[in-house]
């Protein structure tokens, strides 16, 4: 097997979280399929390493880990003030700049 | 030295196109499940796959590392406001934009058909493996990195998480505005509007369901929504049996006419 091959999934990972946040409406599945772009980014970053023979990829993706992990307190924390005020966890509903 | 003919052993292309397919389910499953619990679930599957491709490609760290954070506290964490905000929150299916959900997918595969046509296009020649980089060890390898060529965007990290944590924090913590109404005032409030003064009445059908999904009927056989929790109502969990009581009553009462007839026909 070539190792090309870990692309190509991770290409097609990236696409199916890409769909996923075109089509869901509901808030948390569109944060989870982001985060399956960003894991998807990650298996690019590792792939790569191995082809290349450093770890520099794995650096990046490490600090796409940490970033991923930030991004995500903060996603839920605003999903979760966005449900106290609305009552509802859909993106239509939340069309007004403000809380 | 090229290297033209590199390719991986079969075990790890029985791995990967096994795994690989466990993968792409996982990631359908996410977009395609109308409950957000399962989505993550299916996500946390796929996560643990990319784990392990982590692990066949040398990068034993990273794979450690997505094991503990993104399975272990991300989705965690993802279930828990699962838990806390989608009690009613199963996905809507109405289109709210005509003709948006079609658009959205065929934008999505043009998407990526171009990403696999660029990488098929592109001129993969190089492969050296990581047998030269892990030779101190991958852990080791990474620390060299990290505090050496990269320590300062290691550091602006640092900052990083803190202001998410104090962002969070800000963004969840609420004042309380006003006083929580004590328990005398509430039952005053009740007997106010004369709206059920007494408790409400409890789920459970004749003594033979004590579920708390299991509606108390009423006089007439029809289940009572008020008997049952409102976060179950919401959910849509409640469990009907007031056909099925009237079904053991007729079968009972089968059974009770065949054993009545039973003796006759042994007579005859």
């Amino acid at each position: 097997m070539n190792p090309v091959n870990y692309l190509y999934l991770a290409a097609l990972l990236f696409t199916i979280g890409a769909i996923g946040v075109l089509i869901r409406r509901n808030a948390i599945i569109v944060f989870m399929c982001i985060e399956l772009m960003l894991n998807a980014c990650n298996l690019t970053f590792v792939a790569f390493s191995r082809m290349h023979g450093n770890l520099d990829g794995q650096i990046i993706a490490f600090f796409t880990m940490v970033v991923a992990a930030a991004e995500v307190v903060v996603g839920l924390a605003i999903i979760v003030s966005l449900f106290r005020t609305r009552h509802s966890a859909s993106v239509d509903d939340a069309s007004l700049m403000k809380l | 030295m090229t290297l033209a003919a590199y390719s991986t052993s079969t075990g790890e292309a029985f791995q990967f196109w096994v795994l690989g397919t466990v993968a792409v389910l996982g990631a359908l499953g996410t977009i395609l499940m109308r409950r957000a619990v399962h989505s993550a679930l299916c996500l946390a599957g796929t996560m643990i796959v990319l784990a392990v491709f982590y692990l066949a490609n040398g990068a034993y760290f990273l794979g450690i590392v997505q094991i503990i954070v993104y399975t272990g506290a991300i989705m965690m964490l993802f279930l828990f406001v699962v838990m806390l905000v989608g009690v009613t929150a199963a996905d809507s299916l109405k289109e709210t934009i005509k003709g948006q959900r079609w658009l959205a997918a065929l934008c999505g595969v043009g998407f990526g058909v171009l990403l696999l046509a660029g990488i098929a296009n592109a001129s993969l020649k190089q492969f050296d493996g990581l047998s030269d980089a892990n030779a101190q060890g991958n852990v080791q390898g990474l620390a060299a990195l990290i505090f050496t060529k990269y320590v300062f965007a290691f550091e602006i990290t640092g900052a990083l998480l803190i202001t998410a944590a104090v962002g969070a924090m800000v963004l969840t913590h609420r004042e309380r505005t006003e006083r929580p109404r004590t328990q005398r005032e509430l039952s005053e409030q009740r007997v106010r509007e004369g709206k059920h003064v007494p408790p409400l009445p409890a789920p459970g059908v004749y003594a033979r369901h004590n579920a708390v999904d299991v509606a108390g009927l009423l006089p007439d056989g029809t289940p009572s929504e008020l008997t049952v929790n409102k976060t179950l109502r919401a959910r849509g969990q409640i469990r009907d049996v007031s056909s099925k009581a009237l079904n053991d009553l007729k079968a009972l009462e089968q059974r009770s006419a065949e054993r009545l007839d039973r003796p006759e026909e042994a007579s005859k």
